[in-house]
């Protein structure tokens, strides 16, 4: 063989940065190349997991140059559970892009705007693609940083691409909020650097004593990871950005970008640092979150254009990620690492399904006013059904993966006697089933003596791909036994190095 | 995987996937689209009765599927199972016909049929779960598959009533969710058993359990209708006429009557219940039911509302035997008014239907002489009402005798006059309709007539209506035969040691 079998770690960075380039590079075939660079991702990403599953986690030294110079890679279940959302929330997101640029060409008004956004999405997803995929393999909270900025960059611009003044503005704003994050967290990998003299997440584990320092570092770093995972009242720069991109960038903003700073900070609190978190910060997350759902579903519920509605639902079902907090530490903190697990990854198929669907939507209606979407069914019978079925999974019900999530956080929640987190989670669903189906009310009814209306011919592509998603979201459920086995797998493995995990 | 476990899969997929296919046809292939269906409830029909045979003669049947520790898919059938199975298998079988003719030529009929099968696919998933994880799961699909349904003529006010109906089903999903786990929190992850859990737990968690089992009954108790959750029934009405008759005879309503059945038997258990003293609680929540409901019957002129808050009435008899528990013929009662019911409620919903869309007759105001021009209609009408007044030889009587043998057993005579007084008020509301159908002359053109060929009405909507009103009549007489509802009563009966 050509690698060592090691070397397939590297895969997932570097064939979508590659891609990324050669997107940059070529104008033509830039659709071929996205498309061949997303697959061999799933592919390379499925043989990790089947490593995994073999050989446990595995370590790998980029160029040879050993801790603490060199940069690491590694991969375990968590990282390697969310290099999975990302790789199959993105070959849909790269067919449905094809899709919705192809119908934007071909509508009637040229102004060869679509052409120049098409030229530049590409290459900016490719790059967000190797980038967040960097982001989950690394094992170095400064390389982290890096990836951070690469992902924080490269999306800001993803965000700006629609060209229109509001989402300009949206743009830029999310740059700044981006920015400072990193910053902040930058400034905690400074302090920790001078404390420990270490950056490797695994030497930190080892090393982490506690003191005020650290805990002035770690706090630095959660305010910038929150801000960037819009995590409630940090949030306001989300819902604008989110809504006023593209809609295939919103659903890579709105299923995995989010997840890349919030996997960090999970990690950074739940695997490197667990023994310095006081319980105090794990009660204050928990209860952000609750705000987060709380306030997000109400919002969500309040506003009159679908791509916020959407957008509003992103800002309270990252809140169930953070109620985990204060559950995970109990008796049975390994079910509430499942459950932010599941939670993440059927958020990431669900609400890529849902803006693919919104933007199915807004290209064939002209608009995404909520009132006056009846009976878009008749033009969009598989987007509409994408959007119910995507939906469900909101709304926790089963046997989607959300609902998955939400009975193990119950069950921790009440086994605990801490039932009042389970009550926010109860009255989360229930929102949502409100903000869900003020949508899909209007989406499936007909109204009867009014004629449908004019469909516009499009391809499969805008469709087909937020069905399979949401499919896949609701069906994860039935699939949990392998989450758990991969996460089991890597626990078990890391126990036997660390100590392990909580 | 075995045969029995093929043969559970295979009768949940008897209509999923015509439901499936259904749903990617283009509207105008209607001989397909029929063909599908009837295929599909023929064989359902098939398989849920070589399934009855399989446990008469002991065989089991299992399906398990674990997901995550303490979440496990469990399938089983059991002889309460079959018992609603094979109502829902064959009423199915019936409706369709009857939506078949009934939307004829109206639009949508694709949607409508793909829902239908589904709905009728987790229906069947909710009598064969083995488990309160699987319950809850086609529990509220059964939400989700039935709310298009409900919205199907998409006016404004279907729109409320769907709008209605989520909220309070959700909602009641959601507590029954909360209940389910906290009650896993404290017996750990069980199957549905005779016996219920470990009786040690009474001592330790009695009023945890208490608590649960309220929010459970609450949980249930929504689709069930019971007084005060079944607001969204009398609005949901405003479905089509197939639909209701699925609702109120087969799918939802019966599911929340067949949850209550499971909690009490297979969950809880009845020595376990007995010994927490919760079923007077039952008892005096099924009673208030059974009187409001048929209180608010009487003021309605509206027939199908009149229809809908009979329902309520009825089907809280199926909870008042229950609570009965440690009397076995009241809870024969109960069980077999399960059946009863269905075929009684969807001859009548049926009836009203065949009405509405001959001669556009809503109210029962309008309804003098209907039956010299639908005399056939009527005549299953008739047969449906006195059923449900308790009227021997029919179906409707064999449940309420063994509720009021029961209730004597027990010695309880306040609830011996509480199924008095709703049989005085049953027949309050419906001999009004039959006297003015068959005995007052037509006073005013009919508010909107079609001729439908030969007959009093299409074919298709006549002939679902005359069986079931048929069997309404002589299953009653045939009650002790071998193959009676009731006889299958007692098979179920027998398994709990009752």
């Amino acid at each position: 063989m050509l690698f060592d079998s090691s070397s397939w770690i590297i895969a997932p960075i570097v064939l979508p940065l590659m891609a990324g380039l050669f997107c940059f590079l070529f104008t033509r075939g830039t659709f071929a190349i996205s498309v061949v660079a997303s697959i061999a991702n799933l592919v390379t990403v499925v043989v990790l997991h089947r490593q995994l599953i073999s050989f446990g986690p595995t370590r790998y030294v980029v160029g040879g140059w050993r801790v603490p110079l060199g940069i690491t890679l590694r991969t375990d279940g968590p990282a390697l559970l969310m290099l999975l959302m990302a790789a199959v929330t993105g070959v849909a997101i790269t067919f449905y892009a094809r899709g919705y640029f192809s119908f934007r060409i071909a509508e009637p008004k040229r102004e060869g705007r679509h052409e120049r956004q098409q030229r530049f999405f590409w290459p900016l997803w490719m790059m967000l693609l190797g980038s967040l995929n960097a982001l989950f393999l690394s094992s170095d909270i400064f390389n982290l940083y890096v990836t951070l900025e690469l992902v924080s960059v490269s999306a800001a611009a993803l965000a700006a691409l629609s060209g229109k003044p509001a989402s300009q503005i949206a743009a830029f704003r999310y740059l700044l909020v981006s920015l400072l994050g990193s910053l902040s967290y930058l400034l905690g990998v400074v302090f920790i650097y001078k404390i420990h003299g270490v950056l490797d997440l695994d030497m930190l584990r080892m090393a982490a004593s506690g003191g005020p320092a650290l805990g002035a570092a770690l706090a630095l770093m959660t305010v910038g990871l929150l801000l960037k995972t819009a995590l409630f009242p940090l949030h306001f720069w989300l819902p604008p950005a989110h809504a006023n991109a593209l809609a295939p960038v919103s659903a890579i903003l709105s299923g995995l970008v989010v997840k890349g700073s919030f996997y960090l900070l999970f990690r950074l609190w739940f695997d490197v640092f667990p023994g310095v978190i006081a319980t105090p910060a794990l009660n204050l997350m928990g209860l952000l979150g609750a705000g987060a759902i709380l306030w997000g579903s109400v919002q969500a519920i309040r506003q009159q254009r679908l791509k916020l509605l959407v957008a509003y639902s992103t800002v309270s079902q990252l809140g169930y990620l953070f109620v985990a907090f204060p559950l995970a530490r109990l008796e049975n903190g390994a079910g509430v690492w499942t459950a932010v697990t599941f939670m993440a990854l059927a958020h990431a198929c669900a609400k890529a399904a849902m803006f693919m669907a919104a933007g199915a939507i807004f290209l064939q209606v002209g608009h995404d006013r909520i009132r006056d979407l009846a009976g878009v069914r008749a033009c969009l019978p598989v987007a509409s059904l994408a959007y119910a079925v995507a939906g469900v999974n909101l709304m926790g019900l089963p046997p989607s993966g959300g609902f998955m999530a939400k009975w193990l956080l119950l069950t921790s929640s009440l086994a605990s006697c801490r039932w009042w987190w389970g009550l926010v989670i109860m009255a989360g669903s229930l929102l949502a089933a409100i903000y869900v189906f003020r949508v899909v009310s209007r989406l499936f009814v007909i109204p009867a003596g009014e004629p449908l209306r004019a469909c516009y011919p499009h391809s499969i592509l805008l469709e087909w791909p937020a069905l399979i998603l949401a499919l896949i979201s609701l069906l994860l459920g039935f699939a949990a036994p392998y989450p758990l086995q991969l996460l089991d797998t890597a626990q078990s493995a890391m126990a036997l190095f660390y100590g392990g995990l909580p | 995987m075995t045969w029995q476990g093929w043969l559970l899969v295979s009768i949940l997929l008897s209509s999923f996937l015509p439901g499936i296919i259904i749903f990617s046809l283009p509207e105008e292939k209607t001989g397909l689209r029929t063909t599908l269906n009837l295929l599909g409830s023929g064989t359902k029909i098939v398989l849920v009765l070589i399934m009855n045979i399989g446990i008469y003669l002991g065989y089991s049947y299992e399906i398990r599927l674990p997901l995550v520790p303490g979440v496990e898919i469990l399938l089983n059938a059991d002889p309460l199972s079959s018992l609603f199975a094979t109502l829902s298998s064959v009423l199915w079988f019936l409706t369709t016909i009857y939506a078949v003719g009934y939307l004829e030529d109206s639009p949508n009929r694709s949607h409508f049929f793909g829902y239908f099968s589904l709905c009728v696919t987790v229906t069947i998933g909710i009598s064969l779960a083995g488990n309160l994880v699987t319950f809850l799961l086609f529990y509220e699909m059964l939400t989700l598959t039935t709310y298009p349904l409900i919205i199907h003529r998409g006016t404004a006010q279907a729109l409320r009533a769907g709008g209605n109906y989520l909220i309070y089903t959700l909602g009641g999903g959601s507590v029954f969710l909360f209940a389910v786990v906290w009650l896993q929190t404290i017996t750990g992850p069980s199957d549905f058993a005779a016996t219920g859990f470990a009786p040690h737990l009474l001592q330790t968690h009695a009023f945890s359990l208490k608590i649960i089992f309220l929010l459970l009954i609450m949980g249930v108790g929504v689709k069930a209708a019971l007084v005060p959750l079944h607001g969204w029934l009398p609005q949901a009405m405003v479905a089509p006429a197939p639909v209701s008759a699925l609702l109120h005879a087969v799918a939802v309503v019966k599911a929340g009557a067949f949850g209550i059945i499971r909690i009490i038997l297979d969950v809880y258990g009845i020595e376990n219940l007995t010994n927490l003293g919760l079923f007077p609680f039952l008892t005096a929540i099924a009673s208030v039911t059974v009187l409001w409901g048929s209180i608010r019957a009487l003021q309605q002129d509206d027939l199908k509302r009149r229809l809908a808050f009979s329902t309520v009435s009825q089907v809280s008899y199926i909870a008042l035997g229950m609570s009965l528990a440690d009397q076995s013929l009241a809870v024969m009662g109960g069980l077999v008014h399960l059946v009863h019911q269905g075929l009684m409620k969807i001859t009548l919903f049926f009836c009203a239907g065949n009405i509405a869309e001959t001669l556009g007759i809503h109210r029962i105001s309008q309804m003098k002489g209907v039956a010299r021009r639908m005399p056939l209609t009527m005549a299953a009408f008739t047969v449906g009402a006195l059923g449900m007044i308790g009227i021997p030889p029919t179906i409707g009587f064999v449940s309420k005798w063994y509720l009021g043998l029961g209730c004597l057993d027990a010695g309880n005579w306040w609830l011996v006059t509480v199924l008095a007084v709703s049989s005085l008020l049953n027949a309050g509301y419906f001999l009004p309709i039959i006297i003015t159908a068959w005995f007052r002359r037509q006073d005013a053109p009919w508010p909107e007539e079609h001729q439908f060929g030969r007959y009093e009405t299409r074919l298709m909507l006549l002939v679902p209506p005359l069986i079931t009103a048929f069997v309404v009549l002589f299953m009653g007489a045939l009650a002790n035969a071998r193959f009676s509802p009731l006889a299958w009563v007692r098979f179920i009966v027998k398994g709990y040691g009752l």
